[in-house]
């Protein structure tokens, strides 16, 4: 067998090694609900679940708790996945400053007993992607 | 009044460089066929020049006018709007320009134009490669200026104009409708984390990076078109050197920028953005060491043709994420869909197939050798260095394509759930980490192999003193931090592999630098570079596999919620002016700062009586910076920044006393939320890194007003803290207000005794007007208001009225990150050695002066 061959295997193993690994370490969407089960079967890899605050009918955000004068690095609140599975999530770190104006929340993390740890937070705000409307008091006239 | 003219002016010159561009990539596509070269006839060729000439004229023009409208503050452009503001400086307005996709692409289109010109101007002699290579450059032009026409052809939107109007792109606005020539005063801004020097010159850099690696595809291409299949590599290869080495640049700048700007605490967080610019350098990289290998040895010219093809078209695709929007889910600052996806799939599928297609049609055409490399050849290891280097690249691109694929599933009908992996950080590591030590030990031993010409025994002895050095310097290393010299223990295998292989790399590269000293030193580009990459290695590998959180919550705060487990308690909470234990400093907050122009450093915003303009203020006091006096009370200031704040943070290590302060960035953004620029405390040894994560609220909640009534000399308690009143005084000047003739103004003088210091408050109380004005003073350090209220001249007794409220604090994060000073210095010496290597194989390739034997040579043969 020519040594390009030899290489040209290798090459390929490695690239297949690479395809499984990276598989296996890709995350999934799933909802509370997904995050449950693999919780309870021990599997305690990361997921990511996409929802929104609970929100009450004034459209006060619900469940929201954060005293950084008790402890900057506790943060809890509740999120509705998109089953409208409500779920207690917990993230040790400072609250993220625009959380309440969120339209939707992705959160990474795992369950563990009956709440999801965070490890990750992303926001997303209406504002952060649709164009402000210009304000009629910048007028100038 | 709207000026619609310089838009007009802007946009049809888009319409001319496309037309332009069009124009010549036509002409020169007539030029480049056989029967017209053969002919002598220079009519094609020189139309098409005047052509891309006239192309880079009118590109020119609309720059110009984009930055016109951005400079005037022409608000009644979109563009302007959306990116700059009236209080923008001038850096600042440049970088606005590039902050949008448009004048991004515009970028772009300019560095093609000025590389096509030195293209066209720097084969004059020799005018084999102009025609077929400035073809394609015209070509990628016509795509590029597509993407800012802004026409619309029935349902079908093609390119999206930098120069349209307000009232055009969000006409059901109700203002329009009241008055379509309304033109709004002030633009929304440039985004806060844009507005550092990094962001002026970093984009600049990339681009130009970007645009540089059409010149060795266009080569390739042209040489497969024309059938020169391997002269090409020769005028190409400064080339390559010259992309690599700018993108490089600009890919270091951007993970600068990040470490400087952005709070995630490091330089590289494998965001889809990041990595859509690593994968085509890598690849690149590989391209012009298969290229290296085939100047010298005639092997590998199919794998050359490979790497640098599918450089451009990583390029492309790296385009296709940033810009489509296909990973608006997945990062954080890719660009919003424009509505481009589709031309701009069309313009990645075009070159694609254009690339692939006469790749394959030619394929059999390329000259290959037969003869079988020997293990002891450097041209060998110089492969199996590219392989590397590619697998490396394609384990990012695998993993970087994720949500393209969950998008192509989706498109055919299959629902797909996959996402990034959660912890982005350690899946990459795993991968690249090995790639890092397969090419630091690769460069070491293919360089040794290379210059020795790869006789076994003079290998063996090149080997020895290296190999002697790396182990002598690792041991030491690693024993120094088990006695506990450098803060961590390295005992993780995998880092020490890559210490070791780091080591390595830079003392073999040394020895071959010693060695070529005697003989030619300006051929040892390569080592010097390979220095600096090694050095990049293990700056990476300090300031990340031993970054150290040092803000540890040590309040002894119990936990009795739901985890007992170890957790990352990375966060301390300080209140001002009360200092904490953290590792082994002690550190306190002072209070917040702004930037006023003409005063060095920053000045305390106690000291700013801040006015309606948020712009300015007064001085509340003498403004003194370096023992020097800025500014007396009265004076008006102008902040640079209003909405940035910086927060005092003092340091003091309990052990040596040394004492140092840093000013940590932050400002709450309406649209955007907390947005926290780090401040750094450089050292040789190690970097501390400070970012506030979170702040009191703006709005205080003050307590209920208590009225005490005083007569001079008093003294009373206060939030405890002893206050003496001191007695009144008549003043002159008011901040913030003009006193008229009859106005009278006196202000209370009450010290209070604070922890460190004593303050000073006066609050004042006129008659303006005939009416009772109270100016409040707030003392943000003790949580204090004080209101003068009444003065009671019969019995001289004095009312002041105090709200207290809770003192000020914020939340802030701390990590050490050694010696990533050294990843720094690599990337200069990498770029050194790219440097060399540029200027060596111009000299020794693409000038006239060496083709011209070869010009000969052929004739005689002819």
């Amino acid at each position: 067998m020519k040594k390009t061959h030899i290489i040209g295997i290798l090459v390929i193993a490695v690239a297949i090694v690479i395809i499984m690994s990276s598989v296996g370490d890709a995350s999934t969407y799933v909802s509370f609900g997904e995050a449950m089960e693999l919780a309870e079967e021990g599997n305690d890899t990361k997921v990511h679940v996409v929802g929104r605050l609970k929100k009450d009918s004034q459209g006060h955000i619900v469940g929201m708790q954060y005293d950084p004068l008790i402890d900057p690095n506790y943060f809890t609140f509740t999120l509705v996945d998109t089953n409208r599975v409500e779920q207690q999530v917990v993230y040790f770190n400072p609250k993220p400053q625009d959380f309440e104006r969120s339209e939707q929340v992705v959160i990474t993390g795992s369950m563990q007993k009956n709440v999801f740890v965070a490890d990750k937070i992303l926001l997303k705000c209406p504002s952060k992607y649709v164009e402000k409307e210009v304000q009629q008091n910048t007028a100038s006239l | 009044m709207i000026n619609t003219l310089i838009g007009d002016i802007g946009h049809t010159s888009v319409i001319v460089a496309f037309v332009a561009a069009v124009v010549s990539s036509y002409a020169y596509f007539m030029a480049s066929r056989s029967k017209v070269e053969l002919s002598g006839d220079n009519s094609w060729r020189n139309l098409a020049r005047g052509a891309f000439y006239v192309h880079g004229a009118a590109v020119m023009m609309i720059i110009f006018s984009l930055f016109n409208i951005i400079y005037e503050h022409r608000y009644e452009y979109y563009y302007a709007w959306s990116h700059s503001s009236n209080h923008l400086p001038v850096y600042y307005m440049i970088s606005c320009f590039w902050e949008g996709q448009e004048g991004s692409f515009l970028l772009w289109i300019f560095w093609h134009v000025l590389l096509g010109f030195v293209l066209i101007n720097s084969y004059k002699k020799n005018k084999v490669w102009e025609a077929p290579v400035m073809a394609m450059f015209s070509f990628v032009q016509l795509f590029l200026t597509s993407m800012i026409l802004g026409v619309v052809i029935g349902d079908v939107k093609i390119g999206s104009s930098p120069f349209i109007l307000m009232r055009d792109f969000m006409p059901e606005a109700p203002v329009f409708a009241m008055d379509p020539n309304f033109v709004p005063t002030d633009g929304t801004g440039l985004n806060p984390l844009l507005q550092n020097y990094w962001m002026v010159i970093h984009p600049p850099t990339l681009f130009l990076g970007f645009a540089a690696t059409l010149v060795p595809f266009a080569f390739a291409m042209a040489g497969l078109w024309k059938g020169k299949f391997t002269e090409w590599v020769k005028p190409a290869l400064p080339w390559a050197h010259f992309a690599a080495v700018v993108l490089g640049i600009g890919i270091i700048m951007g993970a600068y920028w990040a470490y400087e700007t952005l709070n995630f605490g490091g330089y590289w967080n494998w965001d889809p953005v990041e990595n859509a610019v690593y994968i085509p350098w890598l690849i690149l990289v590989g391209g012009i060491h298969t290229m290296i290998a085939y100047r010298r040895g005639k092997s590998g010219l199919k794998a050359t043709y490979i790497l640098v093809i599918a450089s451009f078209l990583l390029i492309l695709y790296a385009t296709f994420l940033t810009r489509s929007g296909i990973l608006g889910n997945a990062s954080v600052h890719s660009f919003t869909d424009l509505g481009l996806s589709g031309q701009l799939f069309a313009y990645l599928a075009v070159f694609a197939v254009l690339a692939i297609g006469l790749l394959v049609y030619r394929w059999k055409f390329i000259p290959t050798t037969e003869k079988e490399l020997s293990t002891y050849n450097g041209e060998f290891w110089v492969f199996i260095g590219a392989i590397v280097l590619c697998l490396a690249a394609f384990q990012v691109l695998f993993t970087t394509s994720i949500p393209v694929y969950n998008s192509f599933l989706g498109f055919i009908g299959i629902e797909s759930n996959a996402a990034l992996p959660a912890d982005q950080i350690e899946h990459y590591t795993k991968f690249q980490l090995w790639g890092g030590v397969a090419i630091a030990i690769l460069s070491g031993v293919a360089q040794l192999l290379w210059w020795r010409k790869g006789e076994k025994e003079s290998f063996a002895d090149a080997l020895t003193l290296p190999a002697m050095l790396t182990l002598l310097f690792a041991s030491l290393i690693i024993v120094l931090s088990k006695l506990g010299v450098l803060n961590d223990t390295i005992d993780n295998p995998a880092y020490i592999t890559l210490l070791v292989a780091g080591l390595f790399s830079i003392f073999a590269n040394l020895s071959i630098i010693l060695n070529l000293i005697h003989k030619k030193v300006s051929l040892s580009g390569g080592a010097v570079a390979h220095i600096g990459i090694a050095m990049m290695l293990l700056g990476i590998l300090f300031s990340s596999g031993y970054s150290n959180i040092i803000s540890e919550n040590t309040s002894g705060m119990v936990y009795s919620r739901e985890f007992p487990d170890e957790l990352n308690r990375d966060n301390v909470l300080l209140w001002r002016n009360a200092p904490v234990q953290m590792d082994k400093y002690t550190v306190s907050y002072h209070g917040q700062f702004q930037e006023v122009i003409g005063v060095p450093g920053y000045v305390d915003r106690e000291l700013l009586f801040l006015t309606a303009d948020p712009y300015k203020a007064i001085a509340r006091g003498q403004i003194v910076a370096n023992e020097k006096v800025y500014f007396d009370t009265g004076d008006t200031l102008e902040l640079l920044s209003p909405e940035n704040t910086y927060y005092e943070v003092k340091y003091k290590e309990r052990e040596t006393g040394k004492a140092f302060t840093l000013y940590p960035r932050a400002q709450v953004n309406e649209n955007m939320g907390l947005l926290a620029s780090p401040d750094i405390k450089h050292s040789v040894s190690m970097d501390l890194y400070t970012h506030v994560s979170g702040l009191a609220p703006e709005e205080k909640e003050w307590g209920e007003l208590k009225e005490y009534v005083l007569s001079a000399g008093d003294t009373i308690i206060l939030n405890d803290y002893v206050a003496i009143f001191n007695g009144i005084e008549q003043i002159k000047q008011v901040p913030g207000v003009k006193l008229a003739p009859g106005d009278i103004a006196v202000q209370a003088d009450m010290k209070i005794l604070g922890e460190t210091k004593n303050y000073h408050a006066h609050p004042v109380l006129m008659i303006k007007d005939q009416m009772m004005g109270r100016v409040p003073e707030e003392v943000a350090d003790l949580g204090l208001r004080l209101t003068f209220m009444n003065i009671d001249t019969e019995n001289d007794k004095f009312t002041i009225g105090v709200n207290a409220t809770q003192k000020d604090w914020i939340i802030l994060k701390a990590m050490e990150k050694p010696f990533v000073s050294i990843l720094w210095i690599g990337t200069i010496v990498m770029s050194i050695g790219f440097v060399m290597a540029i200027v060596r194989r111009k000299d020794e390739g693409g000038s006239p002066r060496a083709a011209k034997p070869k010009q000969a040579r052929k004739a005689q043969v002819a």
